[in-house]
């Protein structure tokens, strides 16, 4: 391998990390295979379904559509990073109770979306919470139980 | 909310109750915390990449395929091809004629060729491309009528003229039944192949232990078993020497009901190199695996008399089944067989072809087989109905079943919900208020459908039970569930848990789960045909009931009464209302006195009479213990400038028997009709010379949470005589009403009679042109 690495600093999940990364890494295949959080899925050939999004600097991404090297000084959250103590946070509680995860494979993206979206709005109407999940697909339940899931997250955080 | 008057404490020990609550996923904690492991996430730092070189041509013969500039390359460490594998696979024993790696022939572009175990991915990429392969193109066919078009090659020598399977069965008079008819009308239908897009690509991880000649392999498939047989037949292994077990499995919708590839060229790889490999496809690769629901051809023809009732069918069906086997002979006796089971008719003649054709195989989709011919029924009855002047409802209603009953082709019907469902649909969309007064541009239409609870004939008969649960009892008071049955996301695992945990009357959390692994857990056929909660859940059921007894048993000695004396309050045993009673762990300590840990097997087998007949050849196939029904409405709205359909809402009633889980009933009805609505509006699988040119997810449009509409689904208990505390399938019998529901609610909209599918905003401007012409051609001639 000739590529080119980059001495990468970053904070993941609330940890400062050092990785010496190959400047064609993408921010997924980080994640999964030096780092070892396979929460975050690969769905697709690329920026097509959503499995694989991530926060940075407390916004959602498509981690397959960012290289690992572009995250320099950033912060990244994955799914593992959510629940609290070991217990569920209201959004993953939102998807286990409402059944917003059947397959459970999209789900990683969809809560991380959920929670882009609920950081930015608390309170969002349906049609907002549509548009703000809009780049994630899911193949299981039609996405009524998740905008119902989503619902019942941002009733818990507003309480 | 309590009356006055009425006890409202928390009401003393007692069982706890466990069926027909909304019970979140046993599973579910570990999906969305990211923990759940897929095949895709072993990622040992040991282990080798797989990569497949697939082929770039439709139909050839390899005339040389060298890979020994590849086996140089350093990193590389196996490469294996067609000379690595003797014996075809496939999912009918009567059907196998599938390689993997290809064994001399190709048969559609991107069928596997070779593949190579390496050191890392840019190893094993650079490796492909070193792969010397020579192509003798022969001719390739890329639709039906092109394979079965005189003088055409056979891509199989035993398909002559490319017929996987023709079916023809005529029961009753049909010459006699159209004759009775006072309206008969004949159409032809089309449906574009469609494909499951289940959220994970294909994924195996296989592990090679060279110095005892073992293989664990865990595959993403809904049928471990299957695997299992293929991976020891296609490797020449003792099956005792094969481990598979199934991780986390995200979505499958029949395109892992067979064995793939992926999974048997895994283990090749994983053999060869001594080691373990991890293999996995690309969302492109996923799409050519395939095996999604064909192109499909439909002419049919019904006769009805004036009042509505149905006096005779007469169906011929087409499906491009692709270069292999797999179900296709399956799929074309279902699209024959399932006419019947939902409304009161004899008089059927089918005529069914499955065709081979140089386009990647298809297989068991989700609704299998029996989609395609549904939409066309309840399309065409309800122009027909229109014709007559008659309400949709009401024409159903004149050709209800009565159950119990056996239908002309030898279907056991022994529920039928289905009225109750037509009731439900009419009552909760408003039908009767709304139909005909909304706005310009606004329609609602209806349809009716069914599906089996499980195949009544299993394919690989060897005389065992349909279905087989353990249960383990230990010193510590859990009980832990055993069972091979494929959780991929159903619920299985939940939906078995309800069950041992109702009649043990303990808590879901005192009973664990272990699914799907050889070496643990006890052989089941897999996630096919809507067939776990009905067979697996009644195995279930039988192992608890066992144990339960033998609960009792020790309770009696403990307290020293009769068996029948003592009463299970599911977490206490007592004799007697003023006995304190012993507790669960004590019970489970008594009971294994003189015995150690206890292990109880329950079964379930169907009965002889719901395994089809035998009128023609391949009746078998519909034969079931318990059919789901359902009615569903859609209202629509139109852009007649745009073509654009926007899906309002559903209202749809599915008869599931039981409602186990009704929150996961919910979720899976709303989700077959979500899958139905792809298919009917976006959804189509195209090619160019046998390329896949929609194998990516924005070429192949899935709908989005934008466009999806809301979907109220009202569940009907008509219980099964014979199914699990009455319960039957949920999870795929309403997805096909979509179909013929959403075309008729255009039809309601616009006035413009849809036959071929998806309804395409072009198609749709299209039907509105052809409109408009008819109507200037009218005045013109006026």
């Amino acid at each position: 391998m000739n590529s080119q690495k980059t001495l990468l600093s970053l904070t993941v999940n609330g940890r400062e990390r050092d990785d010496v990364v190959a400047d064609n890494l993408l921010l997924v295949d980080y994640l999964r295979e030096v780092v070892g959080l396979t929460g975050t899925k690969i769905g697709c050939d690329g920026g097509e379904c959503g499995a694989c999004t991530v926060l940075v600097d407390g916004r959602g991404r498509h981690s397959c559509l960012t290289m690992a090297a572009a995250m320099q000084g950033r912060t990244v959250e994955t799914v593992e990073a959510l629940a609290e103590s070991g217990c569920l946070s209201p959004i993953q509680r939102g998807f286990n109770e409402k059944l917003g995860a059947q397959c459970g494979f999209c789900t990683p993206g969809m809560i991380m979306a959920a929670e882009g979206l609920l950081r930015a709005n608390p309170d969002p109407d349906i049609d907002e919470i549509r548009a703000g999940m809009a780049s994630n697909i899911c193949r299981c339940t039609g996405y009524i139980k998740i905008i119902e899931a989503v619902q019942m997250a941002a009733e818990e955080l507003a309480s | 909310m309590s009356i006055a008057g009425e006890p409202t404490a928390a009401r003393s020990e007692g069982p706890v109750t466990s069926i027909g609550v909304r019970a979140p996923l046993v599973d579910g904690p570990e999906k969305v915390v990211g923990k759940a492991l897929y095949a895709a996430d072993f990622i040992e730092q040991s282990a080798l990449v797989g990569r497949i070189l697939r082929a770039p041509v439709a139909h050839a013969n390899i005339m040389r395929l060298d890979t020994s500039k590849a086996e140089q390359l350093p990193g590389v460490v196996a490469i294996v091809t067609g000379d690595d594998v003797e014996k075809p696979y496939g999912v009918l024993p009567i059907a196998m004629n599938e390689y993997a790696p290809a064994k001399g022939r190709v048969r559609y572009r991107g069928e596997p060729v070779a593949a190579v175990a390496a050191v890392d991915v840019a190893t094993a990429q650079r490796a492909l491309d070193l792969i010397e392969i020579e192509y003798d193109e022969l001719p390739a066919y890329f639709t039906a009528a092109a394979a079965r078009a005189d003088g055409a090659m056979s891509l199989h020598e035993e398909r002559p003229g490319n017929i996987e399977r023709d079916v023809h069965f005529e029961l009753g008079e049909v010459e006699a039944g159209f004759a009775a008819a006072d309206l008969v009308r004949e159409q032809s239908f089309h449906n574009g192949e469609i494909f499951q897009v289940q959220s994970e690509p294909h994924a195996t991880y296989a592990e090679y232990d060279a110095e005892r000649d073992r293989l664990t392999v865990r595959p993403s498939t809904q049928v471990p078993y299957y695997v299992h047989l293929m991976l020891a037949r296609t490797m020449n292994m003792p099956k005792a020497n094969i481990r598979v077990i199934k991780p986390h499995i995200g979505g499958g919708f029949g395109c892992r009901t067979e064995t793939l590839h992926i999974e048997l060229i895994c283990g090749l790889l994983a053999r060869k190199a001594e080691g373990a490999v991890r293999l996995v496809a690309s969302r492109e690769e996923t799409f050519i695996t395939h095996r999604g629901r064909p192109e499909t051809d439909t002419r049919l023809k019904i006769g009805l008399t004036r009042e509505g009732r149905i006096t005779a069918i007469e169906c011929e069906t087409v499906q491009r089944g692709g270069a292999y086997s797999g179900y296709g002979i399956v799929t074309i006796l279902y699209a024959g067989s399932m006419i019947y089971g939902i409304y009161d008719v004899e008089t059927v003649k089918y005529t069914g072809y499955r065709v081979l054709t140089n386009t990647p195989p298809c297989g068991a989709m989700r609704g299998h087989g029996t989609v395609n011919t549904r939409f066309a029924f309840e399309a065409l009855l309800d122009s027909m109905a229109t014709e007559l002047g008659l309400d949709p409802f009401a024409v159903r209603r004149q050709n209800l079943l009565q159950a119990p009953t056996m239908t002309a082709n030898d279907l056991l019907v022994n529920s039928y919900g289905l009225p109750e469902c037509i009731d439900w649909a009419e009552k909760a969309s408003g039908w009767k208020e709304r139909k005909g007064n909304l706005e310009p541009g606004r329609g609602l239409g209806m349809a009716c459908s069914h599906y089996i609870s499980g195949a009544s004939k299993p394919k690989h008969w060897t005389g065992e039970p349909h279905a087989t649960v353990n249960l383990k009892l230990d010193f510590d008071g859990g009980v832990t569930l055993l069972t091979g049955a494929a959780e991929i996301g159903q619920g299985s695992s939940t939906v078995l848990v309800q069950c041992v945990a109702e009649v043990l009357g303990v808590d879901m959390s005192r009973i664990r789960i272990i699914a799907s692994d050889s070496a643990i857990t006890p052989k089941d056929n897999g996630s096919y045909s809507s067939r776990v909660t009905y067979m697996v859940g009644n195995a279930a059921i039988d192992a608890a009931e066992k144990l339960r007894g033998l609960l009792i048993d020790a309770a009696a000695r403990k307290l020293e009464v009769r068996p029948d004396a003592v009463d299970c309050l599911g977490e206490i045993y007592r004799a007697g209302s003023q006995d304190a009673g012993l507790t669960f762990d004590e019970v489970a300590l008594e009971a294994l006195c003189d015995v150690g840990t206890v292990t109880v097997s329950g079964n379930f087998s169907t009965l002889p009479e719901s395994h089809g007949g035998r009128k023609y050849r391949g009746a078998a196939i519909g034969g079931t213990m318990a059919f789901s029904y359902a009615a569903q409405v859609v209202e629509v709205s139109v852009d007649e400038d745009t073509g654009e359909i926007h899906v309002e809402k559903v209202w749809v009633a599915h008869d599931c028997g039981r409602a186990l889980n009704p929150l996961s009933v919910e979720g899976q009805v709303q989700g077959s009709v979500w899958m139905g609505m792809g298919q009917a509006m976006t959804e189509e699988t195209s090619f160019h010379k046998g390329l896949l040119v929609s194998g990516n997810m924005l070429d192949y449009r899935v709908p989005t949470i934008v466009e999806s509409p809301p979907i109220e689904v009202g569940i009907i208990e008509c219980a099964d005589p014979h199914g699990p505390f009455g319960a039957k399938e949920a999870g795929e019998g309403s997805l096909s009403s979509f179909l013929p529901a959403l075309v008729n609610a255009v039809a309601d909209a616009i006035g413009v009679r849809a036959t071929e599918l998806p309804l395409t905003p072009e198609r749709v401007l299209e039907l509105i042109e052809k409109k408009k012409k008819a109507a200037r051609m009218a005045q013109a001639a006026e």
